[in-house]
């Protein structure tokens, strides 16, 4: 869509990226609206596009048996939700729960899987952008596990 | 090389190490293992009873000592405030302290939270879990002369929203307009409406100028290593942040040698030090 | 405090000496000093004269101390045992106050400060460094140890010139002896020489000029001054031990991560002799103590030492748990943080540490050890060793 090239263009995730590529990807983009306690997607679906939150916030979830649901994870404003879509076999881990009303723009990663493919170069570019939010991820991730405001015994 | 506390007058008489006994005026539960303490103050007690980060040691009777910051108003010499996370014996007696029973105090020892010289930046200040206790003061004495400073972001971390310090004061400050305030836990259940994540992520995103802030941490050591990397990949020079340092005290006054951190002494030299100046031995293992 | 006057010099017959033990305990001092007991030289209480090691002298080495007869019967012919001169300023364990509590108020009443003068009898030169040291730890302008600070003041110091040093002694290399420079009342110089036996006496203070002056003595002449220099020459070239002291602060603060200090830990067993024995050591903790109906509390002041798991506990566990950061604590504050917080070395060149160490640790070796890995080509060095 027309309409969604300069906010992609501004998003941070997409910043300085080729024009030629920008084209290609608003191809793939799409505006979408959740609503307050809205699943976007859920534990085991398949996993096809991903989100760039431009507002309210979302919800990683796990149910744990006994205990029920735990979130792990929030996400907001600028932050990028979802990358079971570059990894074979594409099926989400968690449940992501809209908290509040969360606009974002959808890209469509079957569509962009295929344009990889036939150009490298966006692919080379889609990748090093997710290497560095997945090692933000992993990083924070990390830190939670440390759970140091734990006093040992 | 420290921020200097305003001279104050000593509490204690003659014996450095001998405790003022002060009478308990309030005890509170806070969270599940952190309670809070008010005291009267011993006289004379005029504003300010101490600096804010400064720290007192409190001795509960035949049972023993340990240090404990400051954590109310320092214009308010009504009550000496602290609050306290039970962790061995001497804390879980002072839990059972209750009105009326005195509490032997001696302090206010420590250097402080650099007040003064944030005046005319933006100030950063990051809380991890009972650190939010000793960075309240600051947050007080910030907040009395608002006009003094740019941009003020509060970021507090910790571990469950069950273990949120101050909550109620902490939604009061939320909801101020020249204060920004964001609170993450490490985990929830999914009832909890407000951001998971560790605190450091927030870091990234919040409003302040890199180049012209002061920034205080305050929380496990683990914590400020790595809000003080953040801090480091966003612009904050080494030089603008403050932390708050922890170790085993037992005289409070540099002689007894357990607090050492290198070549200070966390008890005079600290608990709060400008980053830079102890970098490198605050990076050493085990020192 | 004492200083130096450099005026006349006295001497003393060895058969006098007893009268100057007798001017000070007529003028309220107890009189502490050298005496043999249990196989050591230690210091304690003396009655006499009579209580000095005559005749004695120690042999030490790395993990060893033993006693042994001389040919003479000089009063003063050892080094230094595992006793020090801080076991009277700063002793082992002192209540700080006690405290009563009738209905919920308690009532506190602090240890009134030492009253009884001392006299210190054989000081070395390089425990007058030492007790210089602490009082740069104790007596500072923000904080002052009260308790230390009145034994301190009423201290009389007379101090002895080494005639020989000890196989792990070096004091040339720290600057701190063997001759006697200041920090003394008075300053003696045992000779004894073709069947004389007398001291050459100098004082350092008004305090000790007076009290010299009420025992029978004689000027120094030239031939007697240089008799005791020389004496002070032999003990200066027989050091055990030497220590390279140069940029030492920068050399350990740049070694923190060096890996002799995993190969020091695997010896070192954390006893805390050296701490114990140290006579510039001074950790302390503090006891607080009640009795069993809970109406009665003390305070009470003991040594403690960097080499307990205790001392860097922080709820939960220890800072230093292992025995190498806690064997580097010790080195590194000894030799190099001491002088970033007072302005001198904390050591003195004593051999205390090296002699009365169980296993024979030599810190002049560890110290020579670090600098020769600085030394070495870069391919030895690749990789992280030790922590990273």
């Amino acid at each position: 869509m027309e309409t969604l090239r300069p906010i992609l263009a501004e998003h941070p995730f997409f910043r300085d990226l080729e024009e030629r590529h920008l084209d290609l990807i608003v191809g793939c983009a799409s505006n979408v609206r959740f609503n307050s306690g809205d699943f976007i997607f859920r534990h085991g679906e398949e996993a096809n596009e991903f989100y760039l939150i431009r507002e309210g916030m979302v919800a990683l979830e796990m149910f744990v048996t006994g205990r029920g649901p735990v979130t792990v994870q929030t996400m907001g404003e600028g932050e990028v939700l979802g990358w079971s879509w570059l990894v074979p076999p594409h099926r989400w881990m968690f449940d992501a729960h809209a908290t509040e009303m969360t606009r974002a723009i959808a890209l469509d990663g079957k569509c962009l899987r295929n344009k990889s493919e036939q150009d490298h170069d966006l692919g080379y570019q889609l990748l090093k952008r997710f290497a560095t939010v997945v090692q933000e991820n992993l990083d924070a991730a990390r830190l939670q596990i440390l759970n140091i405001y734990e006093v040992q015994a | 090389m420290k921020s200097k506390p305003e001279e104050m007058t000593s509490v204690a008489p003659p014996g450095l190490m001998t405790p003022v006994f002060c009478r308990v005026l309030k005890t509170q539960q806070e969270t599940r293992d952190t309670f809070t303490i008010e005291l009267e103050p011993p006289a004379p007690a005029q504003a300010p009873l101490f600096a804010p980060g400064q720290f007192n040691m409190l001795y509960v009777f035949g049972v023993g000592e340990v240090p404990i910051s400051v954590s109310g108003d320092p214009r308010r010499p009504q009550s000496l405030v602290h609050t306290v996370r039970e962790v061995g014996a001497v804390t879980r007696a002072m839990r059972a302290l209750k009105r009326g029973d005195e509490l032997g105090v001696r302090g206010p020892f420590g250097s402080s939270w650099p007040v003064e010289e944030a005046e005319g930046r933006d100030v950063v200040i990051v809380a991890g879990g009972i650190g939010l206790a000793p960075l309240r003061p600051a947050i007080y004495s910030i907040l009395a002369h608002r006009q003094k400073y740019g941009r003020v972001v509060l970021m507090y971390g910790t571990r469950t929203p069950e273990d949120i310090l101050f909550r109620k004061e902490v939604e009061r400050w939320r909801a101020r307009l020249d204060l920004s305030v964001h609170v993450t836990v490490d985990r929830a259940m999914a009832v909890w409406r407000g951001s998971v994540g560790v605190v450091t992520t927030i870091i990234p995103r919040a409003g302040f100028d890199p180049h012209n802030t002061l920034a205080m941490v305050c929380g496990p050591e683990a914590m400020m290593r790595f809000t003080i990397l953040e801090l480091q990949n966003r612009g904050v020079g080494l030089d603008r942040i403050y932390v708050s340092t922890e170790r085993n005290m037992k005289c409070a006054i540099g002689f007894c040698g357990h607090c050492q951190l290198g070549p200070t002494f966390v008890c005079k030299d600290g608990p709060i030090f400008r980053y830079d100046n102890i970098q490198r031995f605050f990076e050493i293992r085990e020192i | 405090m004492a200083g130096q006057l450099h005026e006349q010099e006295y001497i003393l017959e060895r058969n006098h000496l007893q009268k100057l033990f007798d001017v000070l305990s007529r003028s309220g001092h107890r009189i502490i000093g050298p005496t043999v007991h249990d196989g050591a030289i230690v210091y304690d209480d003396l009655n006499s004269v009579d209580n000095l090691p005559a005749g004695w002298t120690d042999v030490q080495e790395g993990g060893t101390y033993r006693l042994k007869r001389r040919d003479d019967e000089a009063l003063f012919g050892y080094n230094v045992g595992p006793y020090s001169w801080k076991n009277f300023l700063f002793p082992p364990r002192t209540r700080l106050w006690q405290a009563d509590r009738n209905a919920g108020t308690a009532q506190i009443t602090d240890e009134p400060p030492e009253a009884q003068k001392m006299a210190f009898i054989g000081v070395r030169s390089c425990e007058l460094h030492a007790i210089a040291v602490q009082d740069r730890v104790f007596i500072q302008p923000k904080f002052v140890n009260i308790s230390y600070q009145s034994r301190r003041e009423k201290a009389f110091i007379v101090a002895v010139n080494c005639g020989q040093a000890g196989g792990t002694c070096f004091c040339v290399s720290m600057n701190t002896g063997p001759k006697a420079t200041k920090g003394y009342d008075l300053a003696l110089t045992e000779i004894i020489e073709n069947g004389r036996h007398y001291f050459v006496v100098e004082a350092g203070s008004e305090a000790g000029k007076t009290v010299i002056e009420q025992v029978p003595n004689t000027p120094a002449g030239a031939a007697q001054r240089s008799a005791a220099e020389a004496v002070v020459a032999t003990a200066a070239g027989q050091m055990g031990r030497q220590m390279d002291t140069t940029g030492i602060k920068d050399l350990l603060y740049r070694n923190y991560r060096n890996p002799r200090w995993e190969e020091v830990a695997s010896r070192c067993l954390t006893c805390a002799n050296c701490t114990m024995v140290c006579p510039t050591c001074f950790c302390s903790t503090v006891e607080d103590v009640t009795n069993l109906k809970g109406d009665h509390a003390e305070r009470w002041q003991r040594w403690d030492s960097c080499f307990t798991m205790d001392l860097s506990y922080i709820h939960g566990g220890s800072v230093r748990s292992s025995a190498k950061a806690r064997y580097r604590q010790w080195m590194t504050h000894k030799l190099a943080t001491w002088i970033d917080q007072f302005g001198t070395s904390g050591c003195v060149g004593c051999g205390r540490c090296i002699t009365w160490c169980p296993v024979a640790i030599d810190l002049t070796e560890e110290v020579r050890a670090i600098r020769e890995s600085e030394e070495l080509p870069t391919e030895s060095k690749e990789g992280h060793h030790g922590d990273t």
